[in-house]
C-alpha cells in the first residue's frame, strides 16, 4: 500500500511537470506565431513588387525599399568577405596549430567576450577608429562593422568544429606522411566542412537584422548608392525610421521591410539546418 | 624502395615459425633496431629499456596485457607521438642503421618509409579512390591513368579491389568496418613504404574480417617488414614470424613465435599466454 502511494504521488507530480513544461512551450510558441503572423498580416497589406523596383520615397509618395535591399547586400557581402577568412584562420589556428599553446585559451576567452559584446559597441568602435578619421559616414564602415560581428562567430564554430574532427583522422593523414597544411586542408576542412559552413551562414544570418552598428557606421541614404565611399541605405535602419514615423504608408514599408529579414534570416537557418543534418550514406 | 634487396637478404618463409633455426643462429637482417628505449607522457615513464629488433621482411608481433606499452612503442617508430607534447622518447631507434630520434628528422620522409594502420579504420572522408590517392599524391604527380593504375594496384595489395571496383567514388566512410580497415591497409601500402606498422588492426573486426587481414598480413610479409600489436593470442602465432611479449612497460621476452608459444623461458610470459593474466 505504502508503494502505491508513492507510485500515485511520483504519478501525480509527472503530470504537474508535464503539464507545465507544456504550458511554456505553448507560450513560447503562441509568441513566436503571434509576431510572425502580425508581421504577415501587416507587410503583405503593403506588399506590392514596387518594393524590389523603386526607391524609398518622400512621405505621401509612391515607393520601394531598392536602395535599401541592395545596400544591406552590399554591406552585409563585404562583412562576411572580410570576417570570414580572419574567423577560419583564427579558428584553425586555435584548433590545429596552437591546439597546446598557452595565447590559444586567452585568444578564445578574448574571442567569446566579442561574441557577446553589444553589437552597439562594435558600432561605436568602427565610428571611433574609421568614421571620425574619414568625416564621414560610409558603406565601408558599415561593412567593417558587421566584418567585427562576423569574425567571433566564424571564429568559435570553426575552432569547435575542427575540435570535433577525430584525432584519430589526423593521426592517420600523419602517418601517411602528410604534411600539417595538407592534413588540414584535404582532411580535417573535409571533415569539418559542413560545420563550418553552417557557422558562416548563422554568422550572416546574425549581422543581417544589425542595426546598431550601423547606426554609428553607415548611417543612411535617400537614394540609390554603392558607392562605399559615400553613407549606404540598409534595411534595419531604415525599418528603424521608418516605423517610427507618423506616416502610414512608410510604416507599411517598414512592415515590409521586416518580412524581407525575416525570410531572408529563416532562409539560410534552413540551409544551415539542412547541410548540419546528418547525412545519408551512399 | 629496397623490395628487391630485402628478399635477396631475407628470403619469406611462410613456415618460418615451425622451420626456422633456433634464435641467434640465424642472419637475419635487423630493418629497425629498438636499444635501450624510453619513453615518457609527461613524467610518466611508459617504456622501460626497450631492446628489440624487427627483422627485415617478418613479421614481428608484440603481445602483452593492456597498457604494457605496445602501441606505444610502435607509435615511436614512426615519431607519430610527436603530434602531442609532453611526450618524450630517450634512446635509440635504429632505421638502416640511422637513428630516427636525433638530429633533423624529415619526419614526413620517415613517416614515408614507415606506414602505420591503426585500431579504428580510419578512412578520409572523400571518395575510396581519393583515399588511395591522397598518399600517392603527397610523393608523386602521375596523370590520371597511372594513378588510377597505382590505386587499382593498392587496391589490390589490399584484397579489396573487387568488391569496390564499381563504386571508386562511393565515400570511403560506406565501407563495412572489415573493408575500411582494408582501404586504410592498402592505402598504406599505396606510399610504398619499407616498414609496415599495425596497431591492433584487427580488434573492431568481425571473425571474417579478421580472416581476411591476417591472410592480407601474410601476403604483405613477402615484401614488406611488418610489425603488429595484438590482443589476441591465436592471431599473434597465426601471423608472426617473431613474437615479443612485454608487461609493464619492459621487454619480458623476445624470440621466435615458436619458441614464445612452446617453450616461453619467463614464467610471466608463460602466464600470460596460458591466460592466467591479463
Amino acid at each position: 500500500m505504502a508503494i502505491m502511494g508513492l507510485y500515485s504521488r511520483r504519478k501525480r507530480r509527472n503530470v504537474i511537470v508535464l503539464t507545465l513544461s507544456l504550458c511554456a512551450t505553448f507560450i513560447g510558441l503562441g509568441w513566436l506565431a503571434l509576431i510572425l503572423g502580425a508581421l504577415m498580416f501587416e507587410a503583405l497589406r503593403g506588399f506590392s513588387f514596387q518594393v524590389f523596383t523603386e526607391m524609398t520615397p518622400p512621405p505621401g509618395a509612391n515607393g520601394g525599399l531598392l536602395n535599401p535591399i541592395v545596400g544591406s547586400l552590399i554591406m552585409t557581402v563585404l562583412g562576411v568577405a572580410v570576417g570570414t577568412p580572419i574567423g577560419i584562420l583564427a579558428g584553425t589556428y586555435m584548433a590545429e596549430y596552437g591546439r597546446y599553446a598557452h595565447v590559444t585559451k586567452y585568444v578564445r576567452f578574448i574571442n567569446d567576450i566579442l561574441l557577446s559584446a553589444p553589437s552597439i559597441v562594435i558600432g561605436l568602435f568602427i565610428y571611433e577608429v574609421v568614421v571620425a578619421p574619414m568625416g564621414h559616414f560610409s558603406g565601408f564602415a558599415g561593412g567593417l562593422a558587421l566584418a567585427v560581428l562576423v569574425i567571433p562567430v566564424v571564429v568559435r564554430t570553426t575552432e569547435d568544429m575542427l575540435l570535433l574532427v577525430p584525432k584519430e583522422l589526423r593521426e592517420a593523414s600523419t602517418a601517411l606522411g602528410a604534411p600539417r597544411a595538407r592534413m588540414i586542408w584535404k582532411v580535417s576542412y573535409r571533415a569539418a566542412r559542413a560545420g563550418i559552413i553552417t557557422g558562416i551562414l548563422l554568422a550572416i544570418a546574425r549581422v543581417s537584422g544589425e542595426t546598431a552598428p550601423l547606426l554609428f557606421t553607415a548611417l543612411n541614404n535617400q537614394f540609390f548608392s554603392t558607392d562605399l565611399n559615400k553613407p549606404m541605405a540598409n534595411l534595419p535602419y531604415v525599418i528603424f525610421q521608418f516605423a517610427l514615423s507618423p506616416y502610414a504608408d512608410w510604416q507599411r514599408l517598414a512592415w515590409v521591410g521586416a518580412l524581407i529579414i525575416t525570410f531572408a534570416v529563416l532562409a539560410l537557418s534552413i540551409v544551415a539546418r539542412a547541410l548540419t543534418a546528418p547525412r545519408k550514406q551512399s | 624502395m629496397s623490395i628487391a634487396s630485402t628478399e635477396s637478404r631475407a628470403p619469406h618463409l611462410p613456415n618460418i615459425a615451425v622451420s626456422h633455426a633456433p634464435s641467434g643462429a640465424t642472419r637475419l637482417d635487423e630493418k629497425v633496431s629498438v636499444r635501450n628505449l624510453n619513453f615518457y607522457y609527461g613524467d610518466n615513464r611508459a617504456l622501460k629499456n626497450i631492446n628489440v629488433p624487427l627483422y627485415a621482411g617478418l613479421v614481428t608481433a608484440f603481445i602483452g596485457p593492456s597498457g604494457c606499452g605496445k602501441s606505444t612503442l610502435l607509435r615511436i617508430l614512426n615519431r607519430i607521438y610527436d603530434l602531442y607534447p609532453n611526450q618524450r622518447a630517450e634512446g635509440e631507434v635504429l632505421l638502416d642503421g640511422k637513428n630516427i630520434l636525433v638530429g633533423k628528422q624529415d619526419l614526413n620522409l620517415l613517416r614515408a618509409r614507415v606506414g602505420m594502420v591503426f585500431q579504428k579504420p580510419t578512412p578520409f572522408p572523400m571518395s575510396i579512390y581519393e583515399n588511395i590517392a591522397f598518399g600517392i599524391r603527397l610523393y608523386e604527380s602521375l596523370p590520371k591513368s597511372e594513378l588510377d593504375d597505382r590505386v587499382e594496384s593498392a587496391l589490390r595489395r589490399g584484397a579489396l579491389w573487387d568488391e569496390v571496383k564499381d563504386k571508386l567514388g562511393n565515400n570511403g566512410l560506406s565501407l563495412s568496418g572489415g573493408q575500411q580497415q582494408r582501404l586504410c591497409i592498402a592505402r598504406t601500402v599505396a606510399v610504398k613504404p619499407e616498414v609496415i606498422l599495425l596497431d591492433e588492426p584487427c580488434s573492431a573486426l568481425d571473425p571474417i574480417s579478421t580472416a581476411k587481414i591476417e591472410e592480407l598480413i601474410d601476403e604483405l610479409s613477402a615484401d614488406y617488414t611488418i610489425a603488429i600489436v595484438t590482443h589476441n593470442m591465436q592471431q599473434a602465432a597465426r601471423v608472426s614470424n617473431y613474437t615479443a611479449f612485454m608487461y609493464l612497460g619492459e621487454m619480458i621476452e623476445f624470440d621466435t613465435t615458436d619458441k614464445i608459444f612452446t617453450t616461453p623461458r619467463d614464467t610471466r610470459t608463460q602466464d600470460y599466454i596460458t591466460g592466467r593474466f591479463g
